[in-house]
């Protein structure tokens, strides 16, 4: 294996791939080849590396310096300057983030900023799509571990539960109950199920993971089917994301040949396999027994719980569904220890989190810190605060089924606990920031639109409760509300919070309610207007 | 094991069995909560969420549709909180739904109405806009039978579970997403959908969303009902308890009625296909034939007629020139009453019914090595069989209600499905193992599951050693068919037919079904007790969910044969060679000249009628001009005869052949008793009134009696029933008091205090004492295919049309399902002939030809087709064989060879 001095990542992920990587990847290696850098000068393709809306972006190594925006015609310059002389063309001035200070200031700025990456950390320094790289980075390092070290799967499930781990996917469930739960169900065919039908508005960190690194969640699947007692696997992945579900076929096979996956995973008996299942657009195939629902060939409703999925799931067997995020946290845990893992995040929440920042801020994209890390922080020093100056109004924590924050709460640290306190919740980790122009009523009215054309359609007050609180937002924002329709709203959203048949409906009044109650004089204004008129 | 726990409801303390739906023990103690989706006959959905209670110890509200209960359980039921979340329910159903009473034909049996008068929702009271105008709306009114409005759904999924939980069909599922759900049959429309019309859907549904399609006459509410009346269903014999809706003397809807048998089933022609009883073709007058043609005449010209031709015969030809045929369409009492007058009247054995066209072989094959030819087991216990072989019985068509306990069985209690048909019935959807052996060649299919099982020990020892007798010779017999041996025969893989014997010996209880593809065959009695040899072999007989099962194919043909319409017995089976019977049968009717000498079937009173030696025939409610094979012959025969008497509903082939026709009573003008397949009796009642002049048989069948110097004085069918129960064992204890209270009793039911019989052969103990093994050996066919007529032919049923389809035909559903005759014919064959679908061809046999359209599908086999033998524009009975069955004297309706021809256009 040859030694270069320096790599340049490309990473590919559907943005990028948008903005026309390929080809300024191509142009790259015939470049670097023209001017007889090929023992010199490594491209790798990688998964993202969380910086959204910034066209083709490229990574240099050792420097860490970032290029975004790059256009093909780029490319010379890049080459001929960086790679040969050393410099940076400080005419490439598309290449935007703030790097004043010189190159070692990059780090700390905005999306580059330092951080915690646990479930993101490989995800940009290896090719995705190539199995020796992965293995050449760490990769199923864990799974080997758990076979030479001979770990009862009781064991793997004690680590889990001591690390604290809990769900990513919302909830906050404990992972290591769930899987304690699924492996004492009673059931001769077991599963695990990674829930990747990521269908939360503003929220993408799921295929960030699935493109960058999916390897690792192979290996965590493996692990957790290890340790429930299960066989096989499957991978739900929302239909939208072409490249996800390409990077994660193109893995499940490579881990095969490799004997990762299979009638005997390396050579120690333990049958366990993968199937991708692609979902069909429907958001509330993210609610884990409606996926359950899906992945058995029916309608994706949610099923009425109890009885769980750790009993009752996938062909009734006991099943465990464990989102995304959650799962790429395994192997880490495995390989570096419970304490190791508790050393992150607050005490009742270890670990990191993945946000995905965005609306108006400098910089949106995606982030992984640890939990608990102050709002404000997330906004502010890694989204490089609100755009064009404008003042903060207000943040959509946990996309459509999350709550609105305003001004006063933005020092709320970004964990379960924390959130709850404030009536607040986590939900996908993802952050909208609206500035000061920003009408809230017409937020709502935007999320109830969602919802109304999500519910699945099962429960009466959800079916029709979700398209009456639409109607509602609707008058307001043309002016023929009333101000009692506010309190309706309210009324209703509430009534269908206790009586709706699942978290969909359940979940509306978070929004409905942080809106109204946030900012009520902005709804009575819209309301007031009416009278006026 | 059930354990009674106590739970307190808003303080009242309550008794009820461990795990219970709370909201039904709430409902079933005063507590009226409300609920559009809970529906008592399927899974809790949980949709409309208006049952919300409050449970302490558990967080906020849960539906009480889903609560199973616990000891100790404290709910609350009713607070303002609870009733202010359900006003706001119903309010946000209403906007939902388009609440146009006053047009709807469901006003007044609304429970959506009914909530919204309960909740005030008057219309200035409501909190909500409707949006029902703004939904994408996806109204069907493809079907026959049903129509679905969309803006009226609430979406409750009670028809989608109803087809599917209940009926076993899962037609019906909900399309489209939130505000836009709705119902969809199939993939898009009723029409093209596999709904068979059963209406299950309809009865479950709560509001007006799905309705029955005006079959009757035209839309009626159901509170302009004046009168309902349950009785049962006049088709097939499975006797399915309807419920009649009767608005100025005609049936305007009808329902399922709970309870056995059928749960509160319904199939398409019980549901929608009993308008026929209103159709101008009734016969309302007598008619006698005068110039060769028919006319009408009063009552007493044609009573006095018959009689005086009857006696002529009977003095110049003696009693055996006369025979009567009775009918599996008329009650007990009715086929009681035609048995004493031919045998105590005419006096002669001489009466027999078309049970010698469907079950002869069964009564004659299960008397013999069981003792009773019926079913040994209860229909509704099919449920609960672990494995159940289905084999020569399309029971999904032929006996709708039942094939719903076969399919629950498969899809909601595990049970293995084995079906052995040589066509590729619905059935084989459900089926863990198709068998699909060569027509005819079921003794050997049997023979080898025998041999497999022994081969393998599967055979219950213990049973056969202290239950059986002659098991020796059979182990003997069956040596040679090894399942190899026996794939060459039938064509069934070896390892197949090796997995089916294991999966019915070694089941804990398993049961045999079967009907026509069994007993229609000139080897058909060995067929039959080749089906009682697979139960005794293995010990599956005795018990609940197990048995010997023939499914009879008319209502009352059980009835018609256990009331002694044979012309071997009388009624409950006992021998008209028996000096003991004939004694007793002699002093009860004062007739001393009973005749001990076994009269004539069907199929020998046709030959000796074209011998010359039956002169005179009476016929009462039958038509062999359509059901007997080889029409052509029987019309020759039929010619024959020097007096016809025809009694009927209809004008039907054979009555217009006759002398005299008496217009009857259909079976919603007349009481009387049915007895199902399951040898359950119960009641018809009489609800409507007789149009004209028709009458009921029984009456008709006394002035004959009369006017032929009899003084009998019968007032009612309860006068009859009441010399059934004192001559018929069997019969002892089912009279009309205890019917009349709503017993459905099923015989053997010797005196007042006994509850009937649910499965006979109790523990072993068969009624002719030891199980008897018959060593059978395969037979072929009469009538195999050859170079001329290269092509099997098997005739029976289809769903829509029943038998001779003079009820059916009449009616305005059923004939939109299945319009024109046809003969099914696999891709293949068509290719080779060079014909397609809709094609007309020729079938000729060496009987007779008929023109047909061809339905391609992949029912049949290569080198064979089906014709459904309704259609008298295509009868299939031209074309069949008259050879019978030694012993049972059945006709071998399936199979004989025919030839396809294209039709040059």
């Amino acid at each position: 294996m040859s030694i270069y001095r320096t790599h340049i990542l490309v990473p590919v992920d559907e943005g990028t791939v948008q903005a026309g990587v390929f080809e300024v990847k191509r142009r790259l290696e015939q470049k670097i080849t023209e001017q007889g850098l090929g023992n010199e000068v490594k491209v790798v393709e990688s998964g993202t590396v969380g910086i959204v809306g910034k066209g083709v972006i490229l990574v240099v190594y050792p420097e860490r310096m970032y290029y975004t925006n790059v256009r093909p015609g780029d490319v010379s310059l890049i080459v001929e300057e960086h790679l040969l002389k050393g410099r940076i063309p400080p005419t490439l001035k598309y290449a935007s983030l703030d790097i004043q200070g010189g190159l070692k200031s990059l780090h700390n700025t905005g999306l580059t900023r330092e951080q915690k990456r646990v479930v993101l950390d490989k995800s940009w320094k290896m090719s995705p799509e190539d199995i020796r790289e992965v293995l050449a980075t760490g990769g199923y390092k864990a799974v080997e571990k758990i076979f030479t070290e001979k770990m009862t799967p009781e064991a793997v499930i004690d680590l889990i539960k001591q690390s604290g781990l809990r769900g990513r996917g919302g909830a906050g469930f404990p992972t290591g109950l769930k899987w304690e739960a699924t492996r004492k169900a009673a059931g001769d065919q077991k599963y695990i199920i990674c829930n990747a039908d990521e269908g939360e508005p503003g929220t993408f960190k799921d295929r960030l993971i699935l493109e960058g690194d999916p390897h690792k969640l192979i290996e965590a699947m493996v692990i957790g089917g290890y340790a429930i007692g299960a066989t096989k696997g499957y991978i739900y992945v929302r239909g939208e994301y072409g490249l996800s579900i390409q990077r994660m076929q193109q893995a499940i096979d490579q881990a095969r040949e490799y004997s990762l996956l299979g009638p005997s995973v390396l050579e120690t008996g333990f049958a366990f396999d993968l199937q991708i299942k692609i979902g069909a657009g429907a958001y509330i195939c993210g609610d884990e027994t409606a996926l359950i629902e899906s992945l058995e060939g029916k309608r994706g409703n949610p099923r009425i719980k109890p009885p769980y999925p750790v009993t009752n799931g996938l062909w009734q067997m006991p099943t465990a569904v464990n989102n995304v995020e959650t799962l790429a946290n395994i192997p880490e845990i495995v390989n570096r220890g419970a304490a190791w893992f508790r050393t992150m995040g607050t005490d009742k929440c270890s670990g990191t989190k993945v946000f995905t920042i965005l609306g108006h801020v400098e910089q949106p994209g995606l982030i992984e810190v640890e939990m608990g890390t102050p709002l404000r922080e997330i906004i502010f020093a890694y989204g490089g605060g609100v755009a064009g100056g404008k003042k903060f109004k207000a943040a959509l924590l946990g996309g459509a089924s999350g709550v609105f924050l305003p001004e006063k709460l933005l020092d709320v640290h970004m964990d379960f606990e924390s959130l709850k306190e404030n009536k607040a919740v986590l939900g996908s980790g993802a952050v909208l920031v609206m500035n000061e122009a920003t009408s809230i009523p017409d937020m709502l009215f935007s999320i109830l639109k969602f919802y109304a054309h999500e519910t699945c359609g099962q429960c009466a007050p959800c079916r029709i409760g979700t398209h009456q609180l639409l109607q509602l937002a609707w008058k307001l924002r043309e002016g023929q509300g009333r101000v009692e329709d506010i309190d309706t709203m309210l009324n209703l959203a509430e009534t269908m919070q206790r009586t709706s048949l699942c978290p969909l409906g359940q979940s509306v009044v978070a929004p409905v309610k942080s809106a109204i109650d946030n900012f009520r004089d902005e709804f009575e204004r819209a309301a007031g207007h009416s009278e006026i008129s | 094991m059930s354990e009674t726990i106590t739970i307190w409801i808003d303080g009242k303390e309550i008794k009820a069995e461990k795990g219970a739906n709370l909201l039904k023990v709430a409902r079933d103690n005063g507590f009226d909560i409300p609920g559009l989706c809970f529906h008592e006959k399927v899974t809790p959905t949980g949709d409309c969420r208006l049952c919300m209670v409050k449970i302490e110890g558990r967080p906020a509200m849960t539906p009480s549709c889903l609560v199973k209960i616990e000891d100790g359980m404290k709910v609350t039921a009713f607070d303002k909180q609870l009733e202010d979340t359900r006003a706001m329910l119903v309010d946000v159903l209403l906007s939902e739904h388009n609440d146009d009473c006053i047009t709807c034909e469901k006003d007044g049996d609304c429970q959506l109405q009914d909530l919204a008068f309960r909740y005030g929702m008057d219309t200035p009271k409501r909190m909500f806009d409707t949006v029902w105008q703004e939904i994408h709306q996806s109204p069907d009114s493809s079907s026959p039978v049903l129509l679905y409005d969309s803006s009226k759904c609430i979406k409750c999924e009670r028809c989608v579970k109803a087809c599917y939980e209940i009926q076993g069909k899962g037609v019906l599922s909900m399309a489209s997403r939130g505000i836009h759900s709705h119902v969809v049959a199939g993939t898009a429309s009723w029409e093209g959908s596999e709904c068979d019309g059963c209406g299950e859907c309809v009865q479950a549904c709560p509001v007006g969303a799905l309705m029955e399609k005006p079959v009757y006459g035209g839309k009626v509410k159901a509170k302009d009902i004046q009168r309902k009346a349950v009785t049962t269903c006049p088709y097939c014999g499975v006797g399915c308890q309807l419920e009649l809706w009767i608005k100025d003397g005609k049936i305007a809807k009808v329902k399922g009625a709970e309870g056995v048998p059928n749960l509160g089933s319904s199939c398409v022609k019980g549901r929608f296909g009993l308008d026929f009883v209103n159709h101008p073709d009734r016969l309302k007058k007598p008619l006698i034939r005068k110039d060769g043609k028919l006319v009408e005449v009063e009552w007493k010209e044609a009573i006095d007629f018959t009689a005086k031709r009857f006696a002529e015969i009977k003095k110049a030809n003696g009693p055996d020139a006369l025979a009567g045929l009775a009918s599996a369409r008329c009650t007990n009492e009715e086929n009681f009453l035609f048995q004493k007058f031919m045998r105590s009247v005419i006096g002669t054995n001489n009466v027999d019914h078309c049970a010698r066209l469907c079950h002869a072989s069964t009564v004659a094959g299960l008397a013999n090595t069981l003792g009773s030819g019926a079913m040994t087991n209860s229909a509704a216990e099919l449920e609960y069989a672990d494995v159940i072989i289905v084999i020569g019985s399309n029971t999904t068509e032929t006996h709708p209600v039942i094939a719903t306990f076969i399919k629950k069985a498969v899809l909601f209690h595990g049970a293995k499905l084995i079906v052995i048909d040589p066509r590729k019935i619905d059935l084989v959807k459900y089926a863990t193992l198709w068998l699909r052996q060569r027509n005819g060649t079921d003794i050997a299919v049997a023979n080898g599951l025998m041999n497999a099982m022994l081969a393998n020990g599967w055979e219950n020892k213990a049973f056969i050693e202290a239950n059986t007798e002659n098991f020796e010779a059979l182990k003997e017999m069956i040596k040679k068919y090894d399942p190899k041996m026996v794939e060459g025969i039938t064509a069934i893989p070896a390892a197949d037919l090796i997995e089916a014997a294991r999966l019915y010996a070694t089941a804990a209880k398993a049961s045999i079904v079967y009907s026509m593809g069994i007993t229609q065959h000139a080897h058909g009695t060995d067929n039959v007790k080749s089906m009682s040899n697979l139960a005794l072999i293995s010990g599956q007989i005795g018990r609940e969910s197990t048995g010997v099962n023939p499914l009879r194919g008319q209502g009352n043909v059980q009835g018609a044969c256990d009331m002694g319409a044979l012309p071997n017995v009388y009624s409950g089976y006992q021998k008209v060679d028996d000096p003991a019977a004939k004694a007793k049968f002699a002093e009860a009717w004062k007739q001393p000249n009973l005749s001990d000498k076994v009269g004539l079937t069907v199929t020998e009173v046709l030959r000796d009628a074209h011998a010359g030696k039956v002169k005179g025939l009476y016929i009462m409610g039958e038509n062999p001009m359509m059901s007997d094979p080889d029409l052509n012959h029987v019309k020759d025969c039929l010619e024959h005869v020097d007096f016809l008497v025809v009694q009927d509903i209809f004008l039907t082939q054979t009555a217009n052949l006759a002398d005299v026709v008496f217009p009857a009573a259909s079976f919603v003008e007349k009481a009387g008793t049915y007895t199902n397949t399951e040898r359950r009796v119960m009641a018809m009642v009489k609800i409507l009134e007789v149009p004209g002049e028709a009458r009921d048989d029984a009456m008709i069948i006394q002035d004959l009696a009369n006017a032929l110097g009899q003084n009998w004085k019968y007032d009612s069918a309860a006068d009859i029933l009441r010399e059934v129960n004192a001559l018929t064992p069997s019969y002892g204890g089912i009279t009309t008091e205890r019917i009349a209270a709503g017993e459905k009793l099923q015989w053997p039911c010797p005196n007042a205090q006994h509850g009937g019989t649910k499965f006979l052969h109790k523990e072993g103990k068969f009624t002719r004492g030891k199980g008897l093994f018959c060593a059978l050996e395969h037979v072929p066919t009469k009538e195999m295919p050859d170079k001329e007529y290269p092509f099997v032919l098997s005739t029976g049923r289809n769903l829509f049309r029943y038998h001779t389809d003079t009820m059916s035909g009449r009616t305005v559903a059923l004939p939109q399902y299945a319009p024109d005759a046809y003969v099914e014919m696999c891709e293949a064959d068509c290719v080779i002939l060079g014909v397609g679908h809709g094609d007309k061809v020729r079938v000729t046999s060496r009987r007779g030809t008929i023109d047909i359209g061809i339905r391609l599908t992949d029912k049949v086999i290569k080198g064979s087709c089906f014709i459904p033998f309704h259609y008298k524009e295509a009868a299939a009975n031209l074309l069949t064989n008259g050879a019978i069955d030694p012993v049972a004297k059945i006709p071998e309706f399936k199979a004989c060879a025919v030839r396809i021809e294209k039709i040059k256009s």
